[in-house]
């Protein structure tokens, strides 16, 4: 294991050191105090342990790496990730996993606002709640959340599943309660066992996605234009 | 963009170095607003006193001026201390309205920047950090404080751009964020014989909720108010004598963490803001809701 210590290195130095690092090789970064942009951009397999809370976009642009933060991460959190796995023990800010294509992020607390928005592929999993307009124009990929969901959840969505466990504060355009079939429950599973999440009950989630009404041009309606 | 900064002193050991940590802060938030800086510190208040802060244009011959002529009057007993471009006159709660009158008719290069029990405002363009030097308020005590980084787009960057604005007697507000509706709100405000010292859009917010409070809304209604009339992004921190308030529109896209310990409450537009704190590792650490007030207050 090689540490980094803010302390001692810049956040240039460390994240040229991360970029430039060995396939497989493990680090431990240590005083963040919230830094903005640590561990972006890395696209080898390595492991990434971040002991402290960090500022905006870490771990944005991931590709094939295991990021995990032990406290919260500002905004931007995994910001177009590509693949891998990002774990934050603490909350996140504002649009975690934005435009995401794919791997995972696992949040321990809870997410701020516009989460997931514009996802790609992304699986997000979120223990604690939501805020508003979570999944805002999500296209593929799946945000699970074990707790509350704010206003406006998936708006003007596309082909995303959101899996809710507890309440959703209203819907957003064009987003619909759909049934949970033995599918999308064995989905739930694999996303969550993906993760290493295995303390829930696949009965308390209910299902959410696009009515397709707003994506599908309807000729019944060119009159209007 | 913007940096906003607030600490609440619930001890005697963050209130004794209340200007060390706001200097530490405001530093931390200077690539969020790198043009100009300000603060308002809650400090010390004695009986039946009250202080007005000035601000010069040219401090050498204006204080000295201003000095004179109040000297002169020899109904006014007073205290005067400068600090660089600014000076905080502290006299007899009574002869407040005499002297703030004085100072606006007589000396039009003087702008007075606050006056109040407690609070002192002291801003500057210029990085955060020079401002907070020029100062000097790593010196002082206080209760509680509140600053802003500013990193301006919609009007001049200028001393009176700066914040934070008083909105009242030991009031004042910070903000971040861009209001569109600022013209025809300022308009309005004008009909009600509200004045402006600049076409800055914060300034509306302040006058904003100074005229509610002034027509008998309570802080937290005022702040509600404006949750309906305002248009734009905000998120805005309100001192007031007793504590400080914290306002973020419904969208709340500008950021905003709060931390509390025993010890105290703090602002940061961003958790950086916060590192230089005591004991930030074992603070409960938060995002505020959008379009709710929050308020500690002593």
């Amino acid at each position: 294991m090689h540490i980094l210590d803010f302390n001692k290195l810049s956040l240039r130095d460390i994240n040229k050191t991360l970029q430039e690092s060995d396939k497989n090789s493990f680090f431990s970064i240590r005083n963040p105090k919230g830094s903005h942009a640590l561990a972006v951009g890395i696209n080898k397999k390595i492991t990434v342990k971040v002991v402290g809370s960090v500022g905006y976009y870490c771990a944005g642009m991931n590709k094939f790496s295991d990021i995990k933060v032990e406290g919260s991460a500002g905004p931007g959190l995994g910001e177009n990730m590509m693949s891998g796995n990002i774990h934050v023990t603490g909350d996140v800010s504002q649009y975690a996993g934005a435009s995401g294509h794919g791997g995972s992020i696992l949040v321990e607390g809870n997410a701020s606002s516009r989460c997931g928005i514009s996802m790609k592929g992304v699986d997000i999993i979120v223990k604690g709640n939501v805020g508003h307009m979570s999944a805002f124009m999500a296209q593929k990929g799946n945000l699970v959340i074990f707790g509350d969901a704010g206003h406006a959840l998936g708006d003007s969505i596309y082909e995303a599943n959101i899996y809710v466990a507890g309440e959703v504060a209203s819907l957003g355009a064009d987003c619909i309660e759909k049934k949970m079939t033995k599918k999308h429950l064995s989905d739930l599973g694999h996303i969550l066992s993906n993760a290493n999440v295995s303390d829930y009950n696949p009965d308390t989630f209910r299902r959410f996605g696009s009515a397709r009404s707003l994506y599908n041009f309807n000729v019944d309606n060119a009159k209007i234009y | 963009m913007c940096g906003i900064v607030g600490l609440f002193a619930k001890k005697e050991n963050i209130s004794d170095n209340l200007g060390v940590h706001l200097s530490k802060m405001l530093e931390s938030m200077s690539d969020r607003g790198p043009d100009s800086a300000g603060l308002a510190i809650y400090g010390k208040q004695f009986a039946s006193k009250t202080k007005i802060t000035v601000q010069a244009r040219s401090p050498k011959n204006d204080f000295q001026k201003l000095k004179k002529f109040l000297s002169a009057k020899k109904e006014i007993s007073f205290s005067f201390k400068i600090h660089s471009t600014h000076a905080v006159i502290k006299l007899d709660v009574k002869q407040k309205d005499q002297v703030t009158n004085l100072i606006n008719d007589t000396f039009p290069n003087l702008r007075i920047l606050s006056v109040g029990k407690k609070m002192e405002i002291y801003k500057e363009v210029g990085k955060p950090a020079e401002v907070v030097k020029r100062f000097q308020i790593a010196k002082m005590k206080g209760t509680h404080g509140i600053g802003h980084t500013r990193m301006a787009t919609e009007s001049a960057v200028t001393t009176l751009g700066a914040h934070p604005f008083s909105t009242g007697e030991d009031q004042c507000l910070v903000h971040n964020g861009s209001l569109s509706n600022h013209n025809s709100l300022r308009r309005e405000l004008m009909r009600n014989e509200m004045t402006f010292e600049t076409e800055n859009d914060s300034e509306v917010a302040a006058s904003f909720i100074t005229y509610r409070m002034n027509s008998g809304k309570t802080l937290k209604e005022a702040l509600e108010s404006a949750l309906v009339e305002l248009d734009g992004f905000y998120t805005f921190v309100v001192g007031t004598e007793n504590g400080f308030g914290v306002l973020r529109d419904p969208i709340a896209c500008k950021p905003a963490v709060l931390a509390e310990t025993p010890d105290y409450v703090a602002f940061g537009s961003e958790y950086r803001a916060l590192t230089s704190l005591p004991k930030i590792e074992k603070a409960k650490v938060w995002e505020p809701e959008p379009a709710t007030v929050y308020f500690w207050g002593h």
